[in-house]
């Protein structure tokens, strides 16, 4: 019933605000969104995207950082290609942003859906999700070396791996751990969500995960999963312990412990491609007030996020890059979708 | 008796005029979502939750598990009255909701299902309050296998139990998994049956399908019969509460089946729309009353609900205790009790008693709260019949329409939802059940998903599913159901053949 009171409104909104262009176009002094904005979550509800951007919205509401409303949309069909699919349609409407997962490279390249992060303007990179490789607290292996050890020494797909969904960042990261197993590959095992992922790991249904530190953490601190490396260049900045013997900057990096892979997952907004200079400023100013409150900074902590912030042609530059490296990584792994 | 004490503390957190306030306001919302379909509990906590960040974390729960367990109640209610489901746990309530509502039975129908999903929800509450630590435990041994053979119990529980055959529950059931299949395979992450259509990515939603298939197919039929509901209004007396109330003792096993295969969904994590239908399936199968089920039997409407309500309750267990949502209005909660600053998982119950046990006691006085608003007004509900066919029936059309909008924002929803509808009245007149097709369009990509993930463990070895005794029971169970159909007609056969041979 609420959803159905704000489509109309903003179906008036825009009207009113079409006239309003027409009558006054003073974009030089900045913009100001006429109607509600929407943001798109091409992801379900629950997961981390869902998490983060409902957060968002909450931190804006709490603290007035916006006239208009902001309203969050799951947009999930197709590992997200539906969101995507509407950004690209709505190319005039700036009055849509999105927040993007690895699904951003991954679902055009692993389905064929025909969309491109091209097809959108990039806002802001609002932090790294990082991803860490997870076993049971039961099993023996105390290091990542330990496990990629036994892996090499196994028979062929005998390592179970869990990861939420197919052909997306989980089982990359897994193809990009197979590069150092010596050939073995393991059984990738599919899963809906990352919760789930963690929990079937507890039970012993899989040998290993790369959850983000978020899906995992509770188990963690339980003591029922042992983190043997981060996928990150260097070690985490929280020191604060977490469990009782160790914080998220104790987790070494998988470099250091023999096992040269390094991913992260991009957090970011995009808006629509169309969009002026003037309309993407409002937004990365709204976003850069929602980093600056304490709830924000606790957020990141909570999910150990990697907190590097981008903007303009930074952030271009770096989408770009992790564009041909998932690119890469999919080619060798056979997951295109043209393969 | 640790927990009794934590439970008197977690009241003392609960009752307060603040608290109770948010209930009632909790609950209204709940029932207005749960009876416009589409809407869904997920949607409804989902667009609230950004309200609750300044609210306490305590208080923001109990609003929004409030609008979960109105959302559960306000599902029957349109249900029973016009057919439609307004949630997806409360289909199996139609199967006799429905026409004891056309028997003028519309109050007595109502008062059984708020009274059972009171009963079912009761039940649950009181598991979570004294054994959670060991449900948990137990909700750990499910693997990949274990899930499909549950699933499998669910579908093997309702063969052979349609109106029609058995065939033509198969068919309909068939037709149900390609459905299920369309969109995206979660397991080779590529696109199926879309035929390059962007509107298929999302494959066909439950809601809108049932939103068709049994709203617009029951409008489309009732046109057929003469422009008006079938069946004598309902004379209003106000006396329904304790006329329900006295019949429900006597069904005492089937209250606690439901609670059993409820609360067992809920955890596992399998939700309260597999529950309904296996609570539903299970009561037909064993109950005495199992013959008359789907003509109007009050039992038919206790089942289900008690079982929906106990799945919907117990899946904020595994929730708690695990951080897995056992249900989608849970997965949104979980990111409301991280937002809050809270981590979900083995450690809650240690480091937030008071939430927890706070939320536990509102669960008790959630439903309690929910009950006596909900019993007040089934004369009102009820009410709702006693209006012409003519202006009502064009309501119930736009109402479904704005449903299946809402699931997705999508325009295509509506005609796939006009499809589905025209579809329904075609197999109310061919004789062909709906629910087994409801049943795989909602349960289908979760097995085929646990079938697969199970194969993939097991590298294809199909003895996965007897490879210990919790999953191979289940799974033998599940054969037993299948073929019950078979062996009673079998067992038919040898007895007539007795009777044959006995002199006249």
């Amino acid at each position: 019933m609420v959803r159905r009171g704000m489509s109309k409104v903003q179906g008036i909104a825009a009207v009113l605000a079409a006239s309003a262009c027409l009558a006054s176009p003073s974009l030089a002094q900045g913009w100001e969104p006429a109607k509600p904005v929407t943001l798109v979550i091409p992801a379900g509800t629950g997961g981390g995207a869902d998490q983060m951007a409902r957060f968002i919205q909450g931190v804006v509401q709490k603290h007035n950082l916006m006239k208009q409303p902001l309203i969050v949309i799951n947009k999930a069909g197709g590992a997200g290609a539906e969101g995507f699919l509407e950004m690209k349609s709505s190319a005039n409407d700036p009055h849509k942003i999105i927040i993007t997962l690895s699904n951003l490279f991954t679902t055009p390249l692993g389905t064929g859906s025909p969309f491109n992060w091209k097809d959108m303007k990039p806002v802001a990179m609002l932090a790294l999700d990082q991803f860490v490789l997870w076993v049971n607290n039961e099993k023996p292996y105390k290091t990542a070396k330990e496990y990629i050890e036994a892996v090499k020494a196994g028979t062929d797909r005998q390592f179970k791996m869990g990861g939420t969904g197919s052909k997306q960042e989980d089982q990359i990261v897994t193809a990009a751990v197979e590069r150092q197993t010596g050939g073995k590959k393991f059984t990738y095992v599919p899963y809906s969500g990352g919760g789930q992922v963690a929990v079937q790991l507890v039970g012993n249904h899989v040998d290993s995960t790369v959850n983000n530190p978020i899906e995992a953490v509770a188990q963690w601190r339980a003591g029922q999963l042992r983190a043997l490396c981060i996928f990150d260049a260097k070690r985490s900045t929280y020191t604060a312990k977490v469990t009782d013997k160790e914080a998220w900057g104790d987790i070494p990096t998988c470099k250091e412990s023999g096992l040269p892979v390094e991913y992260q997952m991009l957090r970011g907004i995009f808006t629509t491609k169309n969009a002026t200079p003037a309309q993407v400023d409002y937004y990365v100013d709204v976003l850069k007030k929602v980093m600056a409150t304490p709830d924000w900074k606790e957020f990141m902590e909570k999910g150990a996020f990697n907190q590097t912030f981008m903007t303009g042609a930074d952030y271009e530059k770096w989408v770009e890059s992790a564009q041909t490296q998932h690119a890469d990584l999919m080619k060798e792994a056979g997951f295109l979708a043209t393969q | 008796m640790d927990e009794l004490n934590a439970l008197i503390g977690g009241f003392a957190v609960a009752l307060s005029a603040y608290h109770i306030m948010l209930m009632v306001i909790g609950i209204t919302l709940g029932v207005i979502i749960g009876v416009l379909p589409g809407l869904g509990g997920a949607n409804g906590v989902a667009i609230l939750l950004p309200l609750t960040f300044t609210m306490a974390p305590t208080a923001a729960i109990i609003l929004l598990t409030s609008i979960y367990w109105g959302a559960l109640f306000g599902g029957a209610i349109t249900s029973i009255l016009f057919n439609i489901p307004g949630e997806p746990w409360s289909v199996a309530t139609t199967f006799d909701g429905h026409p004891m509502a056309q028997n003028g039975k519309a109050d007595e129908a109502l008062v059984g299902a708020f009274t059972s999903s009171f009963v079912g929800a009761i039940f649950a509450v009181i598991m979570i309050t004294f054994l959670a630590p060991m449900v948990a435990k137990f909700a750990l041994k499910f693997g990949p296998a274990e899930f499909f053979a549950v699933q499998f119990l669910t579908f093997a529980s309702f063969l052979g139990m349609g109106r029609g055959t058995a065939f033509k529950t198969l068919a309909s059931m068939c037709l149900g998994f390609a459905l299920a299949s369309v969109g995206l395979d979660g397991m080779t992450g590529t696109l199926r049956m879309t035929f390059g259509q962007d509107e298929l990515l999302n494959g066909f939603k439950f809601l809108v399908a049932v939103i068709g298939l049994f709203g617009i197919g029951e409008i489309l039929s009732s046109m057929e019969d003469g422009l008006k509901f079938n069946g004598p209004t309902a004379k209003l007396r106000m006396d329904a509460v304790i006329r329900t109330w006295k019949q429900l003792p006597r069904m005492w096993l089937t209250f606690v089946r439901s609670c059993i295969v409820g609360c067992w969904m809920g955890i596992t994590p399998g939700g309260a729309t597999p529950a309904s239908f296996m609570g539903y399936g299970i009561a037909k199968r064993l109950s005495k009353q199992g013959k008359n089920f789907g003509k109007g039997e009050l039992e038919g409407v206790v089942a289900p609900e008690t079982a929906a309500h106990a799945a919907g309750t117990s899946a904020l267990l595994p929730m708690l205790t695990l951080g897995i949502p056992g249900s989608p209005t849970a997965a949104v909660l979980l990111g409301g009790l991280l937002i809050w600053g809270l981590q979900p998982g083995p450690l809650l119950f240690v480091e937030q008693p008071d939430f927890v046990w706070g939320l536990i006691a509102s669960m008790y006085l959630g439903n309690v709260v929910g009950l006596i608003m909900v019993l007040t007004c089934v004369p009102f509900f009820a009410a709702i019949l006693r209006v012409p066919f003519s202006i009502i029936a064009p309501a119930i059309v736009v109402i479904c329409a704005i449903g299946a909008y809402t699931v997705n924002n999508a325009m295509f929803d509506v005609w796939m939802m006009l499809i589905f509808g025209v579809m329904g009245y075609l197999f109310n007149k061919l004789r062909y059940p709906l629910p087994p097709l409801v049943l795989a369009l909602v349960l289908g990509d979760q097995a085929e998903s646990s079938f697969r993930q199970a194969m993939l463990v097991s590298q294809g070895d199909i003895s996965v599913f007897w490879s210990n005794w919790l999953c191979g029971g289940i799974m033998t169970l599940g054969l037993v159901m299948a073929f019950w159909p078979a062996l009673t007609a079998l067992r038919a056969k040898f007895a007539g053949n007795g009777v044959v041979a006995r002199p006249a």
